[in-house]
């Protein structure tokens, strides 16, 4: 998935930035749903949220909360990418 | 004003919208009818993919789902979300800066091989197919219900109405009347949630309802919940799961790597005009989808403790504390009628007895009381939300809303299933492979036929649904999952993925998926075909058939990369092509050429 080149060109390096900023976006998105809202859910429920054991809120709202920011935080960065690397439109 | 001319007149102003549109947009190119011009603001998109995304099934059977399994139809609630994560960063923006028509000619372009195009397009067909009966149903099973008409009239007049707008406009029509179609059912959806959320407890916004606590008690919602249910002996609300974690684990991943997957979503990003507008989408997209989906829980929650109360309306055990059979709601009459709500006076005492039968503890208390067994026969879990604004008492005009809120589900996603059949045909079969050389006037007729071809089709099966139909879920997302998203995931992630590779991995993640759902479900859904017979349901780990999808992307990958190390790189375009998709500058209106 990488190329190998010793001075690595602007797509490159811009490719990477890419695959890092995907990596903590995709750890993030796995941590809310697999993590919180089914492996460790019996713990996080013994913590309150409101009326809402927590494990159960990420299961059924937390989540897709955080699903909708991560596409925009992912998109705006995407942008700041763009225009440093110089790809983008117009 | 009555029900029935309240429902016909809210259902007539918003079909009477629908056609206005239609014959607003129409399509006069080929860019028109597949990808709507490629001028769609991303926000307008991203309203038209929600709809387009949530079917009959989302609308009508979801809170259903919720409202039975409690914390295990949580699988249900992230996968169908979570897949738009995968969307937005591992596929939209590249395929929209591929910039052409279909999913299946990505495919075929970046495998160089008519062989991949190919089984893409059966790929997704059959999944699309199989979605787009469930769609006709529901408008059926709408029509017949609420306006009085025969299951097959509604049938046709929900044919008619996608006719029109779908032949006449392609994509173009779709995207406009999808974005309405959105807007009718969020309000639908939401407006009686909000109600029964008020009543229940005090909070007008369901979602914190839900975590909030009850009207007149110090008891919170959930709590509340889970000790009416636990009371009756049904598991508690708020952990009762769906199989073991490892089923729950692989269940939502093969949702979210599907949701990814599906064709008829895909194409929707092909409609904006750049690269970055097609990450914004996705993002609006699910915004638009979280509206709903935040409050399917509350709506599920709630409708249970509505359930549940209407019919043990005293202390359990009591002799008075169960409803008398003849003062039983409106409602309840209104669904025993069409059958999805059944009644059986086992201890013959004119009283209904709803409780968990199948827990021997609880039932063995219950006997001490003189109850013979449950008796609600039968609640399907496809009526809460229709029931709902009935069990809370609401107006009219909400039951009305909520009629034309469920049609407009079902006929949104069948037209953006339809347009999806019909341009993998007239596009990829026809120009793709058969004819090349098709003029855009005639490619653009054949478009039409083709979606003509496939309502028709669509008609047909659900006026007599294959024995099956109900087990196809399982194919739609497990083909999806298991050769669509792989497929395309490589062809960007990877520059080393070739033509046999892709091919020997979409053919591998497919066989092995279609191989577990036959062995539990029989070969093509034959009853008693089921070969292996003897090895015990779900015999990989627990895993359900329907949540098998995932191991079969898994096979897929696996495969892909094996045969990719032992034959040769694809050739220098090819890799060209990929490091070109990966960079957003240059990005023009999708063309077929």
């Amino acid at each position: 998935m990488t190329d190998e080149s010793n001075a690595p060109s602007a797509a490159v390096q811009y490719w990477q930035a890419n695959l890092r900023l995907l990596v903590v976006c995709l750890v993030t998105w796995f941590i809310v749903s697999y993590g919180f809202g089914i492996i460790l859910v019996e713990p996080l429920n013994a913590i309150m949220l409101g009326g809402y054991p927590l494990g159960f809120w990420f299961a059924q709202q937390g989540s897709i909360y955080v699903f909708v920011a991560l596409i925009f935080f992912y998109a705006w960065q995407m942008n700041r990418l763009d225009r440093k690397f110089g790809f983008q439109e117009d | 004003m009555e029900l029935a001319t309240l429902t016909y007149l809210v259902v007539g102003i918003t079909f009477a919208l629908y056609i206005g549109i239609a014959i607003w947009a129409r399509a006069g190119s080929t860019t028109d009818f597949y990808v709507a011009g490629g001028g769609v603001h991303p926000v307008a998109n991203g309203m038209a993919t929600g709809a387009d995304w949530m079917s009959a099934a989302s609308f009508i059977s979801m809170a259903g789902l919720i409202a039975f399994n409690g914390y295990g139809a949580s699988v249900f609630l992230m996968g169908w979300t979570g897949g738009y994560v995968l969307l937005a960063m591992l596929l939209a923006p590249y395929l929209r800066k591929f910039g052409k028509f279909t999913v299946p000619e990505f495919i075929g372009d970046r495998y160089y091989s008519k062989a991949a195009r190919i089984v893409a397009v059966l790929c997704l067909i059959i999944a699309s197919i199989t979605y787009v009966i469930g769609q006709m149903k529901g408008i059926g099973v709408a029509f017949s219900r609420f306006l009085a008409v025969e299951y097959a009239t509604g049938l046709y007049i929900g044919m008619g109405i996608v006719f029109v707008y779908a032949v006449l406009g392609g994509m173009k029509g779709i995207t406009y009347t999808q974005i309405v179609q959105y807007v009718v059912m969020i309000f639908a959806y939401t407006v009686p949630a909000i109600f029964i959320s008020m009543e229940l407890t005090g909070n007008p916004l369901p979602q914190l309802g839900l975590g909030g606590d009850m009207v007149g008690g110090d008891m919170t919602m959930l709590a509340k919940l889970n000790q009416v249910v636990h009371d009756l002996g049904f598991h508690e609300y708020t952990t009762q799961t769906m199989g073991d974690k490892i089923n729950m684990f692989v269940y939502t991943l093969s949702l979210m790597i599907g949701t990814a997957g599906l064709p008829h979503v895909i194409v929707r990003f092909f409609t904006v005009p750049k690269v970055r507008d097609a990450r914004m989408s996705a993002g609006w997209a699910l915004v638009f989808i979280a509206i709903l989906y935040t409050t399917a829980p509350a709506v599920g929650a709630m409708a249970r403790l509505n359930l549940m109360n209407t019919i043990q309306v005293g202390e359990i055990g009591s002799p008075t504390g169960n409803l008398v059979y003849d003062e039983r709601p409106q409602w309840f009459k209104n669904w025993e009628t069409t059958g999805l709500l059944q009644f059986e006076d086992k201890n013959g005492d004119g009283r209904i007895q709803y409780y968990n039968d199948a827990n021997a503890d609880f039932a063995a208390k219950a006997a001490e009381w003189g109850w013979q067994g449950n008796e609600m026969v039968k609640v399907d879990r496809d009526i809460m939300v229709l029931a709902n604004p009935e069990i809370a008492k609401l107006p009219n005009w909400v039951i009305a809303l909520v009629v034309a809120g469920g049609l407009a589900a079902a006929l949104s996603t069948a037209a953006g299933l339809l347009l999806a059949i019909s341009s993998a045909i007239s596009h990829d079969l026809l120009k793709g492979v058969f004819t090349p050389n098709i003029s855009e006037q005639s490619e653009l007729m054949a478009g039409r036929i083709a979606m003509a071809g496939a309502i028709a089709i669509a008609g047909y099966l659900g006026l007599n649904p294959p024995g099956f139909a109900a087990g196809t879920v399982a194919i739609a997302f497990g083909l999806a999952a298991a050769s669509i998203f792989p497929a395309l995931m490589m062809g960007i992630f990877s520059k080393k993925i070739n033509n046999v590779a892709a091919i020997a991995g979409m053919l591998s993640g497919i066989g092995v998926t279609m191989l577990y759902v036959f062995q539990h479900k029989g070969i093509f859904f034959i009853p008693g075909t089921s070969f292996l017979g003897d090895m015990g349901a779900n015999w990989f780990f627990g895993i359900s058939p329907n949540a098998f999808g995932a191991i079969g992307a898994v096979v897929n990958f696996v495969v892909a990369f094996a045969v990719a190390k032992v034959t040769a790189p694809p050739p220098e375009h090819i890799q060209h092509l990929v490091e070109d998709i990966r960079v957003p500058k240059g990005a023009g209106v999708a063309t077929g050429h």
